[in-house]
């Protein structure tokens, strides 16, 4: 005994039950409520086709909506909520839908886009309200979801017979095989059928593939079939909802298969006729399914309407239950099953149910032409039979039609995949026509859509099978057409006067059936979507408790707050710092390519769009890189520390970027170069000391004169050999100071000692920002933003005359020089402070001439000053503007000037 | 998920691979203005057999030159390129 609840109420299960098996067993027929007009809807099915039986399993992040009840096994303790209903199941306001239906046709959004916009934000309201499924759930899932490699000679998909004959034959003859079957139990129609082969065979079989090596997998769902036939695997560790044993709920396999067998079986079709939605109403196989398997008998007046044998079986099994048989519907002329003891109609098909919200009470049928009528709780339906081919059709196969069982059937693929059993040779059925009226005659179940719904759509011109599907949303639900698309193809068919096969066929795509979201996330969700890379220097930046900042995939302080600062006060004190005396800041995140050999300079001048050949030995420059359209990407300095050895940095953010796009002009474009251009971004750990007290602090370190600007040396500090840079991005006399990663704690230690006896500061990203706009020097991502050229950021005085690197064809296309571009221009308040990401007008209400990049204000002297993109900016410096932004509520006036508003000349560093 | 028969580690699933461009949108260093956005912005983008150019960013992080057909994603071909290739 397994107790569970369903809306509330508290029920007790069988071992072994599904929760459709358990809510039968408990005598409830009424499950949910239905997408479009809130129609009552039972158990229709017993497998993951399961179009009516969706509800809610599981509570808090667990909960799991849209879960079919027939594919969830009671545990102690589950939870399920019915679906769509509002207040409640049996009493659902929604359903007035039901008699606003004439209002709801097929199209019935796309016609309401066509009408006034008004009435549609009318509607919008009502639809959004009433049409859906489950909620998802608004916590986080506690659970883990893990991802899986294998490889094997053999995949079987399936364990039914053919599935089981396949895997022992195969393992049996030495290959590695994988078979999956998405029942916790293996057997598939054998657990129905067990009169020629029985449990022990399936045991015995069973055991034969794992002593043979085999592995098995029940509770797993081939659910995607990839190129060069890769499957992908769901394998469910524990019930929708449930607890994990291990933590982890779920998990997807990635199968690379030598072969893959496909014993997938098929499906039973409904059939269409009035009213055929009712609760009540089920599939004979799937009944046949609840009375062995399961022990459940769901009515006791059994009516079955069939167009094929199988159903017979079923008469059978309800018989040795002890149901009675009322009456069997065969569509077939002949008599057949004569000798079946029951009653049989021939010539018969239904026409309509009636019944009450839950119950089915009676049916009728067009019978020889006659209309008849029988009381009966219970209706068995078998249209036939759909093979599952969706994973042969993932695979890039083909199909057959086969006039018999009127189904399509695997022809050719071009992966190394075949099908056999039921899914390969469907039964033979007799081919009916429905001939209820088209109204209420359900095909799609699960979306709410009707003969009528079909003809309607080929009455208003869609005659493709693609559009019919798009038009209805016939297919589109989450059981994506299992029962549906053969009676809507079979409609369609007829309508236009073709056989089926010529009507087409929609696309199968993966997966076969929903798939979680955080399954294909994995181990990838949340913090882990993106990779932590930690500086060398990490602890010791920690151990002070800073401010950090996400710069790419790094953490780097923004600033070292003392005592109870704010992140603006901090940030302005190490600033002062740096202006009045020193700072010391870690730059170790820099991107860093050591490239030597004899064509090193060659090489770089491609890189760069600057000259580098020209550069003495122990000298280094400022330098840019163009995209192949002429369009600055990057920019940072290289430096020439030997003959045939240069260092080359570049932004942070766009040291990957950079890493790729290095390595593909040395291997693509010039491999005949005799270079070697290697990433040492994490090699070297950085350290820049910035301030009128850098020298003193250098001399003291290294024991001699620094080096004079944009001038490199190497040095020992500490017992540590570095590489000394002398550039400024502060617009103060600065130094870079490279170490070998592993020791950069050391040197760190003896700079910060220099620092602190000369009263300097730390400092992080947020000072070294307001240094470098009040400078006016770029940043990658600010005023780099990949729209501007050379000569809109003023750098086309550097461009290496002689071209020959990347980006100098693009850049001589005329429009690039044209008038009306934006160039890179400073701004000073007027009055107010300028907001940053504002857009710059001339007046109120006209249109954007450009935007604010970077703001920030003079450190000693205050007042904001900004750096921005404004039309034709070069020769506008003096004129008033207003930086605007309308969605902070900000604004400033502001005049523009050159780019720089501290020491243009550049006499703080220079020599 | 596609496997790609990298030249240097064997049959490699896709995932480790990033595709960089087609051969014929390579801009050649020496490329004319016009030549050059003809090649950046005006794709072939044939319905058949092409040449690509990927690289084996989480293996080997060789570039190479794949031949794929791309309605099918059938491979034909697959070469290093770089330095070590050259004749």
């Amino acid at each position: 005994m397994i107790n569970f609840s369903f809306d509330g109420k508290a029920y007790t299960a069988q071992t072994g039950d599904t929760l459709a098996a358990a809510l039968l067993r408990n005598g409830i027929g009424l499950v949910g409520r239905s997408f479009k007009y809130h129609r009552p809807r039972g158990i229709m099915t017993a497998g993951v086709e399961e179009p009516n039986a969706l509800v809610t399993v599981g509570e808090g992040g667990r909960a799991e909506p849209n879960t079919r009840a027939t594919d969830v096994f009671v545990y102690e303790g589950l939870v399920a909520r019915s679906q769509n209903r509002w207040p409640n199941l049996n009493f659902d306001l929604g359903a007035l839908f039901s008699l606003a239906s004439p209002m709801l046709p097929a199209g019935f959004y796309y016609k309401t886009f066509f009408g006034s916009a008004k009435r549609w934000m009318l509607y919008e309201y009502f639809i959004r309200k009433a049409a859906g499924l489950g909620n998802a759930p608004t916590q986080a899932d506690p659970d883990r979801f893990s991802h899986r490699a294998a490889f094997c000679d053999v995949l079987v998909v399936g364990a039914g017979p053919a599935g089981l004959q396949a895997a022992l034959d195969a393992a049996e003859a030495g290959k590695r095989v994988i078979m999956v079957e998405q029942d916790n139990i293996l057997g598939a129609s054998l657990i129905r059928d067990p009169q020629e082969l029985d449990a022990a065979w399936i045991e015995t079989t069973a055991a034969r593939i794992r002593a043979a090596g085999g592995r098995i997998l029940t509770r797993t769902t081939a659910s995607g079939y990839w190129e060069n036939d890769l499957v992908t695997l769901t394998q469910r560790l524990s019930e929708p909802g449930q607890t994990p044993t291990h933590g982890v709920a779920q998990r997807l396999w990635h199968v690379r298969a030598g072969q893959v067998i496909l014993a997938s079986g098929s499906i039973e079709r409904p059939m269409a006729f009035a009213h055929n939605d009712r609760p009540g109403v089920m599939l004979s196989q799937a009944l046949r399914s609840y009375v062995r398997r399961f022990g459940v008998i769901p009515g006791k007046r059994l009516v079955i309407a069939t167009n094929n044998d199988d159903a017979y079986k079923t008469a059978q099994a309800l018989k040795d239950a002890g149901a009675q048989i009322v009456a069997i519907l065969d569509a077939r002329p002949a008599p057949a099953g004569a000798n079946s003891g029951h009653r049989v109609y021939n010539d018969a098909v239904p026409l309509s149910t009636k019944g009450a919200r839950h119950c089915l009470k009676s049916l009728s049928a067009l019978v020889d032409g006659k209309t008849m009528e029988w009381d009966a709780d219970l209706l068995a339906v078998s249209g036939g039979f759909t093979p599952v081919v969706h994973l042969h059709m993932q695979a890039g196969g083909t199909l057959d039609w086969n006039e018999d069982a009127q189904a399509f059937v695997p022809a050719s693929s071009r992966q190394n995949v075949t099908t056999i059993g039921g899914a390969a040779e469907p039964q033979p059925i007799f081919k009916m026509v429905p001939v209820s009226k088209p109204k209420k005659s359900f095909i799609d179940f699960q979306n709410d859509v009707t003969l009528a719904d079909v003809d309607l759509a080929w009455a208003e011109g869609y005659r493709s099978v693609e559009h019919l599907k798009r038009y209805t949303t016939l297919g589109m639900a989450t059981d994506q057409g299992k029962l549906s698309n053969m009676a809507a193809l079979g409609r369609l068919a007829e309508k236009q006067g073709v056989a089926i096969p010529e009507a087409g066929l929609t696309t199968f795509r993966p997966p076969y059936t929903p798939v979680t979201m955080g399954l294909i996330a994995g181990a990838g969700a949340k913090d882990a979507g993106a990779h932590v890379r930690r500086l060398a220097l990490y602890d010791l930046h920690a151990a002070k408790n800073p401010i950090w900042q996400p710069l790419g995939y790094w953490f780097r302080p923004r600033s070292y707050p003392n005592g109870g600062e704010t992140l603006a006060q901090a940030a302005l004190r190490e600033a002062k710092a740096v202006r009045n005396n020193v700072g010391m800041t870690d730059v170790s995140t820099l991107a860093k390519f050591e490239v030597s050999g004899p064509d090193a300079a060659a090489f770089l001048e491609i890189i760069c769009a600057t000259t580098v050949s020209k550069l003495a030995v122990g000298r280094g420059r400022y330098t840019f890189m163009l995209r192949e359209d002429g369009i600055v990407f990057d920019d940072g300095t290289v430096w020439r520390l030997d003959e045939n050895r240069y260092l080359l940095t570049s932004s942070t953010g766009g040291a990957d970027r950079m890493a790729t796009h290095i390595s593909y002009v040395r291997q693509y474009l010039c491999p005949h170069l005799r270079v070697s251009a290697v990433n040492v971004q994490e090699h070297y750990a950085g350290l820049a000391v910035a301030g009128p007290q850098a020298k003193a602090v250098l001399a003291a370190l290294i024991g001699e004169d620094p080096p004079r600007h944009m001038s490199t040396v190497p040095a020992v500090i500490s017992g540590v050999p570095v590489i000394i840079l002398a550039a400024s991005y502060s617009g103060e006399r600065a130094f870079e100071i490279y170490i070998t990663a592993s020791d950069a704690a050391t040197v760190w230690a003896a700079c910060e000692t220099q620092v602190n006896a000369l009263n300097g500061a730390l400092y992080g990203l947020e000072a070294m920002e307001f240094l470098r706009i009040e400078k006016g020097h770029l940043v990658v991502g600010g005023e780099v933003d990949g729209r501007m050229t050379p000569h809109d950021l003023a750098l086309d005085k550097m461009l290496n005359k002689a071209g020959g690197y990347i980006g100098a064809s693009g850049l001589s296309r005329p429009a690039l020089s044209e008038p009306g571009r934006r160039q890179l221009v400073g701004l000073e308040a007027i009055a107010g402070d300028i907001p940053e990401g504002s857009m710059l007008i001339p007046s109120e209400g006209a249109s954007p001439q450009g935007h604010v990049s970077a703001a920030a204000f003079r450190i000693i002297e205050g007042g904001s000053v900004a750096l921005g993109q404004l039309v034709d900016g070069f020769s506008r410096h003096g004129e008033i503007l207003i930086a605007s932004s309308p969605t902070r509520g900000q604004k400033a006036r502001v005049r523009v000037a050159a780019a720089h508003f501290y020491d243009s000349a550049g006499e703080r560093y220079r020599d | 998920m596609m496997r790609i028969p990298c030249p240097h580690c064997g049959p490699r699933a896709q995932s480790e691979f990033i595709y960089e461009r087609t051969v014929d949108s390579v801009v050649p260093l020496d490329a004319p203005s016009q030549e050059a956005m003809t090649k950046l912005f005006t794709r072939t983008n044939p319905r058949g057999v092409d040449d690509e150019i990927w690289r084996h960013t989480y293996g080997c992080r060789a570039w190479m030159i794949l031949t794929r057909h791309r309605v099918t994603n059938e491979i034909s071909g697959c070469r290093a390129i770089g330095p070590e290739a050259l004749p």
